[in-house]
């Protein structure tokens, strides 16, 4: 008598680590993708990778998320700072049942080493792959290493999309099963040159790209004119947008990330609404708040990506407060039924005071 | 995966504990800033950061050719018909004995006027006439999410972002559009060859090509 744990939606009935059914119009295997062309409004957000060999480490990492996002990016050593690689953290986060959106950064590998990367990551269960340019090494702690950039964002994308869709290498070289999956890339409306950032998304669409996910957005009436860009050139339909948005720890850290992070753009009136808040930490996750819930509203916008680094805490309140899931909730990791028995029964006997023979035991269980 | 380990290193600890919370890098001292710090200081200060090859002199002939991009596109728009024409002669000559005194031209001409990196695959026409692999990431397809508010590079400070230039020299030109198509990645095998003597001689073969068809 094996009680079944009731299935949640998007999760492989057969277990939670498995792609599931392939879908009509899908590319993808995974949830995130499911959850976007079901006009649903997504939320991703960001895991901070460990600097240790403990699977525990990204678990516990995970673990904050749980049931409040339909995807967690696993950084390809962001800023160009050494951390547990992208595939390690999505192969673990895979077993666990959660869809990771593995990002793949060309600084550091070149076209050899990241196509086998795709096909080992496919082969673990990742579904989603966001192509990256990555950050110069100078941006890192280790600024002597030789930057790679074999190929751009654009061509990684192009790459992915060939061996996904025409099942081959960028050599011709014919793959016995090509990897299901769903691409994405990254924009930064908030960068110069500013006329040619849509065209540049449209650059990207045409390499490939499935969903885009912006840079930090504290500028919403940039976000919302390069928006309109956009739908002008018709690209709302052929690609989902989820705008990067996170909490502000303090005015001070407002300064600091606008002066030495390359490509976030922070306006003043930020910045001096932080200075004059009494908390100045509650009122970032405010302003965080009030820019999702302008963002969302803007035609074209399909979810928010939540990067809160090292207040990773917050997402979960973030999401919350603002609404924006509507009462959905996304998928939550829970416990196995035949788990969760071993655990209660291993709590009794050893908490609970109880002599019993082996008689009674089976007695209980039946 | 219930019970959180006990020996785990997690920066914040255990999900369910009190979160400690560090804001980031609040004093600006990263590890990178260690790094830097820690670098011996001496009195040679190399003229930028950048990896790839230090350039140290002055952007102006480079910005002066994205100026005039609607000029150099014409020019060199009869320079390969001309190219072309001579196909007949680099085919007597040999394209394999004339590829060092034409690499040697071409290498100084193009270095002069763009700090060509004599990448063998030029797409100077579709870039504006900005040459894209003087950007540190050697982007081929637009600009990267890193570039400055004044317009420069987030690797080179000093530098005018070369993809903020290539847009603004597309605009000048006839076929500036050309800035729309996504670029193939960079054949490495063919770095340090004349991208001159490649294109003649495919127009050439696409010439006799379209010969035979008719």
């Amino acid at each position: 008598m094996i009680e079944r744990r009731s299935v949640q939606r998007d999760e492989n009935p057969a277990g939670i680590h498995l792609p599931l059914e392939p879908l009509p119009g899908h590319s993808s295997r995974g949830r995130l993708e499911r959850v976007l062309r079901r006009g649903e409004f997504a939320v991703t957000t960001e895991l901070n990778p460990p600097d240790s060999a403990d699977p525990e480490d990204v678990y516990n990492r995970a673990k904050i998320f749980d049931g409040w996002v339909d995807g967690i990016n696993a950084v390809d050593a962001s800023g160009a700072n050494c951390h547990m690689s992208s595939v390690g953290i999505c192969a673990l986060l895979t077993r666990m049942g959660y869809a990771p959106i593995m990002q793949i950064a060309c600084r550091d590998r070149n076209r050899i080493a990241i196509q086998g990367d795709v096909l080992g990551a496919a082969a673990m269960g990742v579904s989603n792959i966001l192509c990256l340019t990555g950050d110069g090494v100078q941006a890192g702690d280790q600024p002597g290493a030789k930057p790679v950039f074999d190929l751009d964002s654009m061509s990684l994308l192009e790459t992915v999309r060939i061996m996904r869709d025409n099942g081959k290498f960028l050599s011709g070289r014919k793959l016995t099963t090509p990897p299901q999956l769903f691409l994405g890339a990254a924009v930064n409306p908030f960068a110069p040159p500013y006329d040619f950032r849509p065209l540049h998304l449209g650059k990207k669409i045409a390499a490939g790209a499935q969903f885009v996910q912006s840079q930090y957005c504290f500028d919403v009436p940039m976000f919302r004119d390069f928006m309109q860009r956009v739908r002008d050139l018709g690209f709302d339909e052929k690609v989902f947008i989820l705008v990067g948005v996170g909490p502000l720890a303090s005015a001070k850290t407002a300064k600091w990330i606008r002066s030495n992070v390359p490509g976030i753009h922070i306006p003043d009136a930020i910045i001096t609404r932080l200075e004059g808040a009494q908390d100045q930490k509650a009122e970032g996750k405010k302003l965080c708040i009030d820019i999702i819930n302008e963002v969302k509203e803007i035609p074209g916008v399909s979810g928010v990506h939540v990067m809160a680094y090292r207040q990773e805490e917050y997402v979960a309140e973030i999401v919350d407060e603002s609404g924006v899931l509507k009462g959905r909730q996304p998928w939550k990791r829970e416990a196995r039924a035949d788990d969760q028995r071993v655990a209660e029964r291993l709590g009794h006997i050893l908490h609970d005071d109880v002599t019993e023979t082996q008689v009674d035991m089976v007695k209980t269980a039946h | 995966m219930s019970e959180p380990h006990p020996n785990s290193t997690t920066a914040k600890g255990p999900a369910n504990g009190t979160p400690v919370v560090t804001p980031p890098a609040g004093g600006g001292v990263t590890q990178a800033t260690i790094v830097k710090k820690a670098a011996p200081k001496s009195d040679y200060k190399p003229a930028d950061v950048s990896p790839q090859r230090r350039v140290q002199r002055s952007y102006s002939v480079r910005l002066w050719a994205i100026r005039h991009s609607r000029l150099l596109e014409w020019f060199y728009a009869r320079f390969a018909d001309v190219f072309l024409l001579l196909h007949p002669l680099w085919k007597g000559l040999g394209y394999g004995r004339v590829e060092a005194p034409v690499k040697f031209v071409e290498k100084r001409v193009k270095g002069f006027m763009f700090d060509c990196r004599m990448c063998g695959q030029c797409i100077l026409s579709s870039t504006g006439m900005s040459c894209p692999m003087n950007c540190p990431k050697q982007l081929r397809n637009g600009p990267c999410g890193g570039v400055r508010a004044n317009g420069n590079c987030e690797v080179e400070p000093d530098m005018p972002c070369v993809w903020v230039k290539a847009w603004e020299g597309s605009r000048n030109m006839v076929k500036g559009d050309a800035i729309l198509a996504v670029q193939k990645p960079v054949d490495q095998s063919l770095r340090e060859t004349s991208a001159w003597l490649r294109v003649t001689a495919r127009a050439a073969a696409e010439r006799e090509q379209a010969k035979v068809a008719a």
